[in-house]
């Protein structure tokens, strides 16, 4: 089974990519948390160390056996990070206020990361049977629709509105690229936005604050809003070329919030400047650019629907996470793939490559 | 047509597609980084050379207590805290040195505070000193050039006016501790703030507690406001209305001085206490920013227990006053009738023992009234003997006594009452009918707090209905207005036909109104008062000791109780007291009662102020 065709075939370039962003996130987290003077820091540098090390091993792991046997074990994927969620929800951690955490002896994870990738695994099984040149009907959204439905509302219960709604960019991403019909999708969009002021009125009054502060952070300028105008001062005090190397002062007077989970890229621009940030971004550019073409190589229709899932995947959590340090996008807790602390997050991200390498070296197989 | 792979064409169109709406993402987030970085750049530059944007928090005031009639109880004082910025207070020693000379506070003192913190963020305000006063304060502020970095916040403190007064039903704030913070339970509180611990300041937490606001403020290098950017107001907390009434609790105060016990006060028509007097009690003030330990030990090692509310904590016999219940229960099971008589020799003979009466050489012939009046044990030994333990404390119960009243307060104690399923349950051991006849008298296991003696007074003089006593009248809406918090709430009724309370409230007239009544020294002039005194065994004395002439060891005495309602036709007030070890009801617990009613009348004017003449 594992041949020597699969090995010469094996993906270095992606692999190459992958521990560039690595290293470049190792060296930022080592900044955020020893500069910044938290407590225990370095415990933090070293467990994500070991959370890189898990990473590349789940990764590798990912890589041994045949994705095409994800496809047959999707719904028992699904039905396992489903289970997980409604345990998060009965017997979760609270932390400021949501359940988001398991407990898990001596460390916690974070259900819904892993439900980003068993939600796209799911879909591209559904999809995969149901594809046509003339695109998806209405019977065909039914399905995924559901598949989407049950995670989503776990999700919002804890409540993480950020999360849920990453899952659902991703289901639609995906539904747009197997394709649809073209009344389908006019249909949709205008049930879409026909929707949105019909749900605005049903709302209670405390819950459209908390929209409108998700949307607009100025709103609450003592929480959300003094952390963008931190992070922003952080970032455009950058410049160019940066701070230098553990020379941010914003970071280093603890002054940014969550610098080493979600705000971590206000870390590298301040040090780093216009300079870095685009090094890392370009970094980023060639994963997604790889990922895609890897759907593209891809012989089957599942292989290539998982590949481009697992890509828009990364995407979205780098589009979200860097517009929203920058202001351009409301206050959720999205991590910046591979880079942002966190073990969940990275176990996900890592394993999510594994998968596209596991597509990309079996290119030629036939299946 | 379903498709077996992809077709080629089909999809490097999709995925150029794709590719085109990463591309421009991308194209988006680089342009505002260059925005944000070059455009930008120099003015958030500066911003971030002094890291100059700092929140400062508003707090909320934390609402006021007023009594009934709106009288100031609680309010908040302005604080002055002096405080410093590490960031901008360099050089640090330097400072410190400067700020003990004006301020004359030691400067180990100053430094301690600042090596204790070490790892903290620099740019927060660590706490040097709470609490300074106005002429510190004058001098750091007109010094403030020569203090960089020290700046004073004002916050308000929680002040007690009426120094241990109604301590236990008001309560006090305290630092929130961890537990508490990870709870849930209080959201918007941070480490550090004051909460209610005990008492209204606990149950009403939610009212008192305002919302914290706060600013967004740009600073100089040296940590001097600039400006303003934006502002979220606080909420204030809501002012509370008690139901006491001061001037009755002040009076009630007065006379516990020096004593062990209890004082409650009802308004029968509707529940609302209008004294709660526990004695000794403790300065609430010693507790806002922690007790020292000092302090705290010495209040939980005196021995009449100055942290118990003994009016909803304090378990005792009911004695005498209990002889109520019995009276109800007889008369509904047609044990006795108003015109029952009973022969008391000063003892009954039960088994092999001998029960005696208070009264030695006995009361002679005695009918139901009488029997109240004069409180003869005898009279209620038999009616006790015929009525059985478990239809005793049916009444009992119906009465009221046995769980809590359902108070606001924390930490009700719901008393006692034994039955003969309790007693083998608790002790392995079945019911002694000799004991019914202590249970009848009020002694043996029975417990009661003074508070549900209150309430079943009140239920008595306001024609049999037990209402949830309540201590908080109403809450000061944020337009000035007022809302009643709730109607009264009836808990029960009293277990006695119109006939039964008839005969059992002229029984109780004739406790204080009556000839030979044991409570006759309190009478009022111009009102009459309903009441019954009661004398709770603390200890079980052999007859010759308790016949001795040598006065009895201050812990074996026993505790005096009084329970009263006043005017006895149409009631405006009941009261219970007790007196731990106070020996006799009719001596020590009543006139602590008469006084209560006295002051509580004459405030109505329902009787003429009186000079005080020594009687």
């Amino acid at each position: 089974m594992f041949d020597r065709r699969l090995i010469e075939c094996f993906d270095w370039g992606l692999l190459v990519i992958t521990l560039l962003i690595a290293s470049v996130g190792l060296g930022v987290l080592y900044s955020a948390v020893t500069a910044g003077e938290i407590t225990a820091t370095h415990v933090l540098f070293k467990k994500q160390f070991v959370w890189m090390g898990a990473g590349f091993f789940i990764m590798f792991v990912s890589v041994l056996v045949h994705y095409k046997y994800l496809d047959k074990g999707s719904l028992a994927i699904y039905a396992g990070c489903i289970g997980l969620l409604v345990m998060v929800l009965v017997c979760g951690k609270y932390v400021g206020g949501s359940r988001r955490w398991l407990a898990l002896g001596a460390f916690t994870m974070q259900p819904s990361e892993l439900m980003k990738l068993s939600l796209i695994i799911m879909i591209s099984s559904v999809y995969s049977g149901a594809a046509s040149e003339e695109g998806l009907g209405f019977r065909d959204l039914i399905r995924p629709g559901l598949v989407l439905a049950l995670p989503f509302m776990l999700i919002v219960k804890q409540p993480d509105l950020g999360t849920a709604l990453l899952l659902l960019f991703i289901t639609a991403c995906i539904t747009l690229f197997v394709k649809v019909e073209k009344r389908v999708f006019i249909t949709c969009a205008s049930i879409c936005a026909a929707a949105v002021p019909l749900v605005w009125f049903v709302l209670k009054d405390y819950q459209k604050a908390r929209i409108l502060t998700f949307l607009n952070p100025d709103r609450d300028p003592l929480g959300a809003g003094y952390h963008i105008i931190q992070s922003k001062i952080a970032i455009g005090s950058g410049m160019l070329f940066g701070k230098g190397y553990l020379k941010g002062t914003q970071n280093a007077l603890s002054f940014l919030p969550e610098q080493h989970t979600d705000f971590i890229l206000s870390v590298l621009a301040e040090e780093w400047g216009l300079l870095g940030c685009a090094v890392l971004l370009f970094l980023y550019f060639l994963l997604l650019i790889w990922g895609l073409n890897i759907s593209y190589s891809c012989r089957d229709m599942f292989g290539s629907i998982l590949a481009f899932g697992i890509t828009i995947m990364i995407f979205w959590q780098i589009f979200i996470n860097v517009g929203m340090i920058m202001g351009l996008m409301p206050v959720v807790g999205v991590p910046l793939p591979l880079i942002s602390y966190g073990g969940s997050s990275v176990i996900t991200n890592m394993a999510g490559i594994g998968i596209l390498m596991n597509i990309s070296m079996r290119r030629f197989a036939s299946s | 047509m379903i498709m077996k792979g992809p077709d080629r064409e089909w999809l490097k169109r999709r995925l150029m597609g794709g590719a085109f709406f990463m591309l421009i993402a991308f194209a988006v987030l680089t342009a505002r980084l260059f925005y944000l970085q070059i455009i930008e750049g120099e003015e958030y530059l500066r911003l971030s050379e002094n890291n100059c944007i700092r929140l400062k928090s508003v707090e909320a005031s934390r609402g006021l207590i007023y009594d009934r009639n709106g009288v100031l109880l609680v309010d908040n004082r302005p604080s002055f805290d002096l405080k410093i910025v590490f960031k901008d207070a360099r050089p640090i020693h330097k400072t410190l040195e400067t700020l003990a000379g004006f301020t004359q506070i030691p400067l180990e003192e100053l430094q301690a505070k600042v090596d204790g913190s070490k790892g903290g963020a620099k740019y927060k305000p660590l706490l040097l000193k709470k609490g300074i006063s106005r002429d510190q304060l004058a001098l750091v502020e007109s010094h403030s050039f020569d203090l960089p970095g020290v700046l004073v916040d004002v916050e308000p403190r929680r002040n007690y006016v009426y120094k241990k007064s109604a301590a236990h039903l008001i309560g006090y704030l305290g630092q929130i501790n961890g537990g508490e913070l990870s709870s849930g339970k209080y959201p918007g509180v941070r480490g550090g703030d004051s909460i209610g611990k005990y008492g209204a300041e606990k149950v009403f937490e939610k009212l008192l507690r305002g919302k914290r606001g706060g600013r967004q403020v740009e600073v100089d290098a040296s940590g001097r406001l600039v400006r303003v950017l934006k502002t979220v107001d606080s909420v204030p907390g809501k002012n509370l209305f008690l139901t006491i009434d001061n001037t009755l609790q002040q009076t009630a105060e007065a006379m516990l001085q020096g004593k062990a016990g209890a004082i409650v006060a009802l308004d029968p028509s509707n529940g609302d206490v209008l004294v709660m007097a526990s004695n000794p009690s403790f300065d609430q003030n010693d507790f806002i920013g922690g007790i020292s330990s000092k302090k705290w030990k010495k209040l939980l090692a005196h021995p009449d227990r100055p942290m118990s509310n003994k009016a909803i904590q304090g378990e005792y016999p009911p004695a005498s006053t209990y002889k109520m219940i019995t009276a109800i229960a007889a008369l509904e099971e047609g044990v006795v009738d108003a015109s029952t008589t009973r022969f008391c020799s000063g003892q009954y003979k039960f088994g092999n023992r001998a029960y005696r009466c208070w009264k030695k050489w006995g009361h002679g012939e005695l009918d139901l009234l009488g029997a109240i009046e004069n409180s003869c044990d005898v009279y209620f030994y038999r009616a006790g003997e015929e009525l059985g333990v478990d239809s005793l404390a049916q009444y009992a119960k119906g009465c009221g006594l046995g769980k809590g009243t359902g108070i606001e307060l924390e930490h009700e104690r719901p008393g006692l009452v034994p039955t003969s399923a309790w007693k083998k349950k608790r002790y392995g051991v079945p019911w002694q009918p000799g004991e019914t006849l202590s249970i009848a008298i009020g002694q043996g296991f029975n417990l009661v707090t003074p508070l549900q003696m209150a309430v079943f007074t009140a239920a008595l003089g306001n024609g049999g209905t037990l209402y949830r006593p309540r201590i908080l009248k109403s809450v000061q809406t944020l337009n000035g207005g007022m809302s009643d918090v709730k109607a009264p709430e009836i808990i029960g009724g009293l277990p006695a036909g119109k006939e039964t309370l008839k005969i059992v409230r002229k029984g109780l007239l004739d406790v204080v109104q009556g000839n030979r009544g044991t409570a006759r020294s309190i009478r009022i002039k111009g009102v009459e008062i309903a009441g019954k005194t009661g004398t709770a065994q603390v200890f079980s004395l052999k007859k010759k000791d308790r016949e001795s002439n040598k006065r009895l060891d201050y812990k074996l005495r026993d505790h005096a109780w009084f329970v009263c309602y006043a005017p006895a036709e149409n009631p405006v007030i009941a009261v219970a007291v007790i007196i731990e070890h106070g020996e006799h009801g009719s001596t020590a617990a009543a006139p602590v009662a008469g006084a209560v009613l006295r002051a509580y009348l004459e405030e109505k004017g329902m009787i003429e102020r009186e000079v005080q003449v020594k009687e």
